[in-house]
C-alpha cells in the first residue's frame, strides 16, 4: 500500500485551509466596519468540510488525460453567506464589531487545534520512518 | 486567497481609518477659522469608505467555465473626500479683520463634538485592524513550524 499525503494527513489539511478562508472573510468584515451599506458575510464551515471530504472520498477514475474532477478544486468551494443582523443600523452596515472579533478570534484557535493535529500527523510518520 | 491577502485586508483597513482620522484632525484644527465670505469658509469634511470586491481587483480570476464567482470582499477603500453642506455658522463681529461690509464673519460648520466622537470610532476601529493582523501574523509563523519537533 502506497503512502500518500492525501491520505495519511486525512481531512486536518483541508479543515486548515478553511479556517484561513474564514479568516480572511472576517478580517474582511473587521475591515470594512465603517463602510455604509456593507453586509457582514461568512463561510459555511460545515458545508465547506463536508464538500472537502466527499471529493476526497468519492473521486471519479480518470482514463484520460483530458478527463476533469466532478468538483473543480476540492476545498476552494464554500458558500458566502450574509449574516443575519441583531440590530439595525441606519447606514445599512451589518457589521457587529464585538461578535465579529469573538468569531475571528475563535477562529485563529481553532486554526491552533486544526494545525496541532496536522503537526502531530507529520511527527507520527517521521516516527514511523525511523522507527523509534 | 491565503494568510497573506490577511495583510492587505487589515492594512487597508488602517489606511482608511488613519485618513479619516487625518480628516477629523483637520476639522477640528480650523473649527475656529473665520472667513468673510461663504465660498472661502472651511467646510467639515467627511471619508467616503466603500468595500473593494475581489472581481474588481483580479477581473481574470472569474470565468472560464464552472469556476465559481468569488465574490468576497479584499478590504476597504476611501472613495473621495467630501465637505458637509451643513449651514456655517454666522457671527457679528465688526472688530474682525475679515468681517463684511456688515459686520459679520462665517465660521466652519464643524461639529467638534461629532469630530470627538469620530476620532474615538476610528481609532478603536484602527485598533482592530492592527489585532487582525497581530493574529494573521502568529498564524503565519505556526505554519513556519509545521513538521518540527
Amino acid at each position: 500500500m502506497a503512502i500518500t499525503f492525501d491520505k495519511a494527513l486525512g481531512i486536518h489539511e483541508y479543515a486548515l485551509h478553511a479556517r484561513v478562508r474564514r479568516a480572511e472573510v472576517q478580517a474582511n468584515n473587521l475591515a470594512n466596519a465603517d463602510t455604509p451599506g456593507f453586509k457582514a458575510q461568512d463561510i459555511d464551515f460545515q458545508a465547506m468540510l463536508q464538500q472537502a471530504q466527499s471529493t476526497q472520498d468519492m473521486k471519479m477514475a480518470k482514463s484520460h488525460s483530458g478527463h476533469m474532477d466532478l468538483v473543480s478544486s476540492g476545498a476552494d468551494g464554500g458558500e458566502l453567506l450574509y449574516r443575519m443582523p441583531h440590530q439595525p443600523s441606519v447606514d445599512g452596515n451589518t457589521v457587529d464589531t464585538q461578535q465579529e472579533q469573538s468569531r475571528f478570534m475563535r477562529n485563529a484557535m481553532e486554526y491552533q487545534a486544526s494545525f496541532q493535529f496536522l503537526s502531530s500527523k507529520f511527527s507520527g510518520l517521521s516516527k514511523a520512518i525511523t522507527g523509534q | 486567497m491565503s494568510l497573506g491577502s490577511i495583510f492587505d485586508i487589515a492594512g487597508s483597513g488602517m489606511t482608511a481609518q488613519s485618513l479619516r482620522l487625518n480628516t477629523t484632525a483637520s476639522n477640528i484644527a480650523n473649527a475656529e477659522t473665520a472667513s468673510s465670505s461663504t465660498d472661502t469658509t472651511y467646510r467639515a469634511r467627511k471619508p467616503v469608505f466603500a468595500a473593494i470586491q475581489q472581481s474588481i481587483m483580479n477581473p481574470s480570476s472569474q470565468g472560464f467555465g464552472m469556476g465559481r464567482q468569488d465574490d468576497s470582499g479584499v478590504g476597504v477603500t476611501v472613495e473621495g473626500i467630501v465637505e458637509s453642506d451643513a449651514e456655517l455658522q454666522m457671527r457679528y463681529q465688526p472688530e474682525h479683520p475679515a468681517a463684511n461690509e456688515d459686520g459679520y464673519v462665517f465660521y466652519p460648520n464643524v461639529n467638534v463634538i461629532e469630530e470627538m466622537a469620530d476620532m474615538m470610532s476610528s481609532s478603536r476601529s484602527f485598533q482592530m485592524n492592527v489585532d487582525v493582523m497581530n493574529t494573521a501574523k502568529s498564524m503565519m509563523q505556526r505554519i513556519l513550524t509545521l513538521g518540527q519537533q
